[in-house]
């Protein structure tokens, strides 16, 4: 029940995108297309998956055991960059069809700060390991789910006539904005 | 001079050089703040105490002594003593159960149990909304304001509920949230005795487990309902 | 270029925000008042000014292919500094920016900049493009903030102007961080072309 929990309140709730705010570069970067929309959120739910388990432990054991807690930005940055190049490395030689549909997304996925943003907050919200696994799957989906919908709908933004001035980014933002206010109807079912 | 080649030696040296020096300068700005950061956060929750207690001259944060609630948690009870004599306490209290999540209270009791003030330290309820209640709940108009109640007749609940409180407009998950921790803050200080708090705490675990046989059927009622009103 | 060009440079015709569309998280999550925003600002403009200095002092130290842990490495530092240093001496701030402040390291702006400029100028005018950069930053989240916070609730700064129930709430929310955005967007394109 309480993982149910943190998995509606992640994904549809506290939207990472759409209510929390991390991750908006990709969000508007990379959500011209269904397809790519749908490789990037692949590959953030695997590295954030990945990377919230790694920092966890590392928080646990190697910071708070012996009172590092002041290195912790600089210690998961670091994590997450070379995790991120271990992923990369390790997808080229075991699964090459992988590597091709996710490659190029990997090393755009370092600078996402839903990446550090998810492994701080699991901290801050004081998780157990579980809990925070299954707070990261959750997030991932959301992310996934939020980057889609607005690729389609920008997919469909692209044939209709919009006034010149909102064209591009402008356009983007506001109906960025009117998702969020969809996804506000969720707010209060946990 | 000439930029560095990208060898392993020189990789490895000039990383390993920028990581010590890194860490060298973290240590030692962590060092500097450590005491003031423990100092703000010291003073800011003496500021809340002192808001809602009547004047004191003790360290309520020195004799902080944690109290049972009737629904089995343990909140944090700090007491305000002058002259060696008890005249209130400050209450940390908290719900799960606000709109968004978390609710951090800080309640002040006289000695008889009347409500002195309060001071919402955390929440994430909707701004404009559920944000109210940090000036709502000690408005004097209508029956919105708690202040000055007292908890010893019973918990405090909304009016919608049967109660006799106003509900935030448009906010009443939020409000009976907030409610929820007075009553919950009273219920763990009933049992104690301001000032000699320590001995008597234990006390008042016999005493909350009674009570919270009676709380608890009310307990299921508010939570089956929140639920209704969401669908 | 003279030192003022890559000041100005970075406030107008390569503001962060309005032009390059970098740094969003912030820009967007840190926004609900003017004084926030302001704040935010300040915050990634000191850590850009400062890794700007280090890293193009440290240019010729650093092994090519080493470069970007090393920069992150430098700028992870500089962002826990400020860190700590507004937890212990402002800690309210601290508290309504929250997870923000450790998320500057991530923030494509102060990377972007170690890489295309730090790294291949000297220490002077990497500072002062740190400082071109920091003020249109700044001065974007400054006006996101204060746009937001008046029509939200009709203050700006705290001072009311208007009477809070003239205000629309959704401003204050996520979603209208979202639209002012856009639209201020909008309204810098068409000014710039003007």
């Amino acid at each position: 029940m309480e993982y149910i929990l943190i998995f509606i309140a992640a994904v549809f709730v506290n939207n990472v995108v759409l209510a929390q705010f991390l991750g908006i570069c990709p969000f508007l970067g990379v959500s011209k297309k269904v397809s790519t929309a749908a490789g990037m959120g692949a590959a953030v739910a695997f590295v954030l998956t990945i990377a919230t388990l790694v920092t966890f432990l590392i928080q646990k054991y190697v910071l708070d055991a012996y009172g590092l807690g002041y290195m912790q930005t600089i210690s998961f940055i670091l994590i997450i960059a070379a995790l991120v190049q271990l992923v990369e490395i390790i997808l080229k030689k075991v699964s090459p069809s992988l590597y091709q549909a996710l490659g190029v997304f990997l090393p755009l996925i370092t600078t996402n700060c839903c990446i550090l943003g998810v492994a701080i907050l699991v901290i801050q919200k004081d998780y157990n390991l579980m809990q925070a696994i299954v707070y990261a799957v959750s997030t991932a989906i959301g992310f996934a789910l939020a980057l889609i919908i607005f690729a389609g709908i920008r997919e469909q933004l692209e044939m209709t006539h919009i006034p010149k001035g909102l064209k591009g980014t402008p356009i983007a933002l506001i109906t960025a904005g009117l998702l969020a206010m969809a996804f506000m109807g969720f707010s209060g079912i946990v | 001079m000439a930029k560095l080649k990208s060898t392993l030696p020189n990789m490895l040296l000039s990383l390993t050089l920028i990581c010590l020096f890194a860490a060298g300068v973290l240590a030692t700005v962590n060092m500097q703040t450590a005491g003031p950061i423990a100092a703000a956060k010291a003073a800011a929750l003496e500021n809340a105490i002192k808001e809602v207690t009547p004047e004191f001259d003790n360290s309520p944060l020195a004799d902080a002594y944690r109290a049972v609630t009737s629904d089995g948690d343990s909140l944090v009870i700090y007491p305000a003593l002058k002259g060696g004599e008890p005249v209130g306490v400050a209450v940390e209290s908290f719900t799960m159960n606000g709109f968004s999540g978390e609710i951090r209270v800080i309640v002040g009791f006289d000695t008889e149990g009347k409500i002195l003030n309060y001071s919402v330290l955390q929440h994430a309820e909707t701004p404009g909304l559920g944000s109210k209640m940090q000036e709502w709940f000690r408005t004097d108009k209508n029956r919105q304001s708690v202040i000055g109640r007292s908890l010893a007749a019973g918990n405090l609940t909304v009016a919608k509920d049967g109660g006799d409180v106003d509900a935030i407009t448009a906010s009443t998950i939020t409000s009976r949230a907030f409610l929820q921790t007075l009553n919950r803050a009273y219920s763990a200080y009933k049992g104690t005795d301001a000032g000699t708090g320590a001995t008597a705490a234990t006390d008042a675990v016999t005493e909350a487990t009674e009570a919270a046989e009676a709380t608890e059927t009310t307990e299921t009622t508010e939570s089956t309902e929140k639920g209704g009103e969401n669908e | 270029m003279s030192n003022l060009k890559t000041l100005t440079n970075g406030i107008l015709k390569e503001n962060p925000v309005f032009v390059l569309l970098l740094g969003m998280c912030p820009t967007l999550g840190t926004t609900s008042s003017a004084i926030n925003g302001m704040s935010m600002g300040l915050a990634t403009m000191f850590v850009l000014i400062c890794s700007n200095a280090v890293i193009s002092l440290l240019k010729n130290l650093i092994p090519d292919q080493v470069r970007i842990p090393a920069y992150i490495v430098v700028i992870a530092t500089f962002v826990t500094v400020v860190q700590m240093c507004m937890e212990a001496f402002v800690p309210a701030l601290y508290a309504s920016l929250g997870l923000f402040i450790p998320l500057i390291v991530v923030n494509c702006i102060v990377l972007g900049r170690a890489e295309a400029f730090a790294a291949k100028n000297k220490v002077l005018p990497s500072i002062f493009d740190g400082i071109g950069i920091g003020l249109g930053f700044t001065l974007a989240l400054t006006l996101l903030g204060a746009t937001r916070e008046f029509l939200g609730t009709g203050k700006l700064f705290s001072l009311t102007l208007m009477p809070e129930e003239y205000g629309s709430l959704i401003f204050v929310l996520a979603p209208g961080a979202f639209i002012a955005l856009g639209y201020l967007i909008a309204i810098v394109n068409k000014l710039r072309k003007a």
